[in-house]
């Protein structure tokens, strides 16, 4: 049978309705992995055992604690770390018969843009190996794109699935603060961080998130709100009021803007309404970003000191030092107020903004990045690269609003060119819905058959 | 008592708690760790591995509360969880989840000695781990990692030892025989106690720009031979001209003094920020007001003064063990008589009347007392003799004009007829033998 590229939906009927078994599926898969994985350095870990007949394969940003497998967040200080446990995410996910298949690499802890702060080498970009991928899911974005698995997880705390997904060009859902747990997540921004899915396919982000998504007692950032059957409204009619603030184009690739601009051109001709909207310029989000997520990060390593795990500080790799150093000085005593409170005001004015912008929008579409993917080693060039990559991605991370990255075609240099779709708190039923019937549209313009041509079977 | 002359003791208290919940503050493990095997009672959540999250414990901040009502505090109707930074090996997520800028409750006061001191705060945080070193390694069990812990911080309006000791008796009676909601033991360390001491001028209307803060004892006799130790060497360097180094120390018990144990120069930064993993607290008017506080021990002994009559000092007694209390007021209620009141309190208090008893048997005792209890005078006589016997020197006291020292021997007697006589009886009896 013909795998290449089917849905993780597709492939899971095909599982259900026995046509096609695990045991091929993790063949298959492996032998992607064996083909590629040299070329790309997408996986950090596979897991020794295959599913169990009926499950699906999944993989995961090596972020996500997964039982008895080597979980490193790809840094070396956790170079032998053998969680104990199971990610929320990871168990529900089990328990929706899926498996783990491997763990993907990302920036190490997380920070980058790039996947190549890594402690494991960079993941390449597969449209362009001299390019990155984006991060800091890049591992599981490039796993996506390139077909080595039909759909991975990622964590997105300031644009860390939406950026790879944009570069890689598929499909990369950040969704609401608080709609998916994060127990078991390597903590980076703990304000910020969030769980999701990304595929070629929309309807495969969209069951992954109904799987993922709700109430966790083990989170007590958790909303108990119900979980929306997100499946069944992909086809729900809707006719959108679309918000485009001038201040997520500023500074933006023309050949990006051109691109956005052709996809609103197709949006409208669908039956939706453009509207333009003012809104906070993103480099208020990169700032409050910054400073609140480095304070937050400056926290979460601390207990990484040596006694436990293996490998101690001198471990840590410069931009994590970078970050620990910045966030301890937004908290030292005398400073705190200057920055750590006055970003949370800033915070507090964002997250007003939004609502204010969804009173009369349902949904706001912005790039997801000013450009597409750079080559590697562009990065180290300049200080707060990521930062101004992610700057487009962050406002949804501040105000915690879900937010979507869908490809909208190629650039000049034949690199993806992705567009978000911000939507209101909760309401990821919208932007899936309205992505869905783009990809419907338009087949994401046939990019997923464009790229598996190179890494065919 | 030292003579301070000019200069005046200026002190106050921080109070460690531990809460005696099911489970530990911020997960699912048994909170129950004393005496089990080391490492036994833990989880990713109280070992602080990568991703754990913590969910704070419900009954821990209803508790906390109640602790801050019954100590006449104001429970703020907003309150947050932040974190305190800081590297020990006892500590594993390398901060401590606890409260810096909004407590649980704030501004209350307690009263003992007949004086009131005020409660600065009270706020709910969580234990570390606990560190044992055996030669040359240093052992960490994180059992105590996560149990909840409640500080009470008072104002530094202690003057003496005598009146922080009552207060901490008073403090202990309630938390542990009222409320329940810690077993207060001591000698484990769910009660620990850290004296801020320090020492003004008379006239001086600010407080000293210094202060000392002895770590982490554990018994009321302990904390105040530190306050007296810590007052005496602080003033005989203050008479000197001069002004002794903020600092921590330590109590040695065997030797009775403080010794450093590391300076504070001005507060160390701890880099509070609010823990981002617990959304902050809200407690509704309804919240705080459903949270029940008994009736508790200084309104009680006034209630037993003043309804039953009794001395201040057996009201006082009767009520520092809940048990007793209860079984008092029961007694009292079966016999329905409000002027029997001291009667009971006697036979209670004196006998050591074990409050399992049921009430009925204390209730026969005491109708055997009013109607005059029969005594088997020849084994009465036998356990005089008995007692006379082991005691030579007392009964030289008492010949010597000691005359005071017979409730001595008609307690001890009483003992040894194991209560079934007439004290009154055993008095005369033994006076007959004395006068001798």
């Amino acid at each position: 049978m013909n795998i290449l590229g089917k849905s993780y939906v597709e492939l899971l009927g095909l599982l259900n309705s026995k046509k096609i078994s695990t045991k091929e599926l993790h063949e298959y898969f492996s032998k992607r992995e064996k083909k590629y994985n040299k070329e790309l350095n997408v996986f950090l870990t596979l897991a020794e055992n295959p599913g169990v007949e009926g499950e699906m394969p999944l993989a995961y940003k090596d972020n996500y604690n997964t039982e008895g497998i080597r979980t490193t967040a790809s840094s070396k200080v956790l170079d032998s770390y053998i969680s104990p446990y199971d990610a929320t995410v990871v168990e529900r996910l089990k328990k929706s018969k899926t498996y783990v298949f491997g763990k993907t690499n990302l920036d190490a802890w997380a920070h980058g843009a790039s996947t190549e702060t890594s402690d494991y080498g960079a993941t390449k970009n597969p449209w362009d190996t001299s390019r990155v991928p984006g991060g800091s899911s890049g591992g599981s974005a490039a796993a996506t794109a390139s077909y080595l698995m039909p759909a991975t997880i990622g964590s997105d705390t300031g644009g860390s699935i939406r950026c790879p997904a944009s570069w890689c060009g598929v499909v990369g859902l950040k969704p609401t603060y608080g709609r998916v747990s994060r127990y078991g997540v390597i903590a980076m921004g703990s304000s910020f961080d969030c769980p999701g899915p990304l595929s070629w396919h929309v309807e495969d982000c969209a069951l992954l998130l109904s799987h993922m998504a709700g109430f966790d007692p083990y989170d007590a950032t958790t909303s108990s709100k119900p979980v929306p059957a997100y499946m069944e409204k992909l086809n729900a009619e809707k006719k959108l009021k679309i918000g485009i603030a001038e201040s997520f184009f500023e500074n933006v690739d023309k050949e990006v803007k051109k691109k956005i601009e052709e996809a609103l051109e197709i949006l409208r001709k669908m039956g939706h309404i453009e509207k333009k909207i003012k809104m906070l310029n993103p480099k208020h989000a990169l700032s409050a970003y910054t400073i609140l997520q480095r304070s937050e990060v400056s926290s979460n390593l601390g207990r990484y000191d040596g006694i436990r795990y293996g490998n101690d500080r001198s471990f840590f790799k410069e931009e994590a030092k970078k970050r620990i150093m910045l966030g301890t000085y937004t908290l030292s005593h005398g400073y705190y107020d200057q920055y750590y409170k006055k970003a949370q005001k800033v915070r507090a004015l964002i997250i007003e903004d939004f609502k204010k912008a969804f009173d009369d929008v349902d949904i706001i579409i912005a790039p997801s990045t000013p450009s597409t993917a750079v080559k590697l080693g562009e990065f180290k060039k300049y200080p707060f690269f990521g930062e101004q990559m992610d700057i487009l991605n962050e406002p949804a991370n501040v105000s915690g609003i879900p937010s979507i990255n869908i490809p909208v075609g190629l650039d000049s240099k034949r690199l993806p060119v992705g567009m978000q779709i911000m939507g209101r708190q909760f309401d990821e039923e919208t932007i899936l819905n309205v992505s869905y019937k783009f990809q419907r549209e338009t087949n994401f313009f046939n990019m997923r058959e464009t790229l598996l041509k190179k890494y065919h079977d | 008592m030292i003579d301070m002359k000019d200069y005046v003791p200026v002190i106050g208290l921080e109070i460690h708690v531990e809460l005696s919940t099911k489970s530990k503050m911020f997960c699912q493990c048994s909170a129950d760790f004393f005496g089990k095997r080391p490492n036994s009672l833990v989880c990713p959540v109280c070992l602080g591995l990568p991703g754990a999250l913590p969910v704070p414990n419900k009954k821990a901040v209803e508790w906390t509360v109640k602790i801050g009502k019954a100590l006449n505090c104001k429970i703020n109707p907003e309150s947050k969880f932040d974190r305190k930074h800081y590297f020990y090996p006892d500590l594993p997520k390398g901060y401590q989840i606890s409260q810096y800028d909004e407590p649980i409750a704030v501004g209350g006061f307690l009263e003992a000695n007949k004086k009131k001191f005020r409660i600065h705060r009270v706020h709910l945080e969580e234990d570390t781990g606990k560190l044992t070193h055996e030669g040359k390694d240093s052992l960490v069990d994180f059992n105590r990692s996560g149990v909840p812990l409640v500080e009470i911080v008072t104002e530094p309006d202690f003057t003496n030892s005598e009146d922080v000791v009552a207060f901490l008796k008073e403090l202990h009676t309630i938390i542990k025989e009222y409320l329940q909601v810690s077993d207060a033991n001591m000698d484990q360390g769910s009660m620990r106690l850290e004296p801020n001491i320090s020492i003004k001028k008379v006239d001086d209307k600010n407080l000293p720009n210094y202060k000392v803060e002895v770590k982490n004892i554990n018994s009321f006799n302990f904390v105040k031979r530190a306050i007296e130790f810590e007052l005496k060497r602080q003033l005989e360097l203050l008479q000197k001209g001069e002004t002794p180094i903020q600092e921590t120390r330590g109590f040695n018990e065997k030797k009775g003094i403080t010794v450093p144990q590391r300076t504070k120069e001005g507060a160390e930064d701890y880099r509070y920020f609010p823990e981002p993993d617990i959304p902050p607290l809200s407690f509704t008017q309804k919240y705080v007001e459903e949270v029940e506080i008994p009736e508790l021990p200084a309104q009680k002994t006034k209630r037993y003064e003043k309804n039953y009559n009794l001395r201040e000092h057996d009201a006082f007694i009767l009520t520092r063990d809940g048990k007793m209390a209860t079984y008092f007021e029961k007694v009292m209620e079966e016999i329905r008589d409000k002027a029997k009141g001291q009667k009971v309190a006697n036979l209670i208090i004196n006998k050591k009347i074990d409050s399992t008893a049921s009430v009925k048997e204390l209730t026969e005792k005491l109708k055997d007392q009013s109607e005059g209890r029969k005594t088997d005078l020849g084994s009465l006589e036998s356990a005089i003799v008995a007692v006379l016997e082991g005691h030579p020197k007392e009964i030289k006291e008492y010949q010597s004009g000691k005359e005071n020292i017979i409730m001595f021997f008609v307690g001890q007697v009483m003992r040894e007829m194991k209560g079934q006589a007439n004290p009154q009886v055993v008095k005369q009896e033994l006076e007959k033998k004395l006068k001798k």
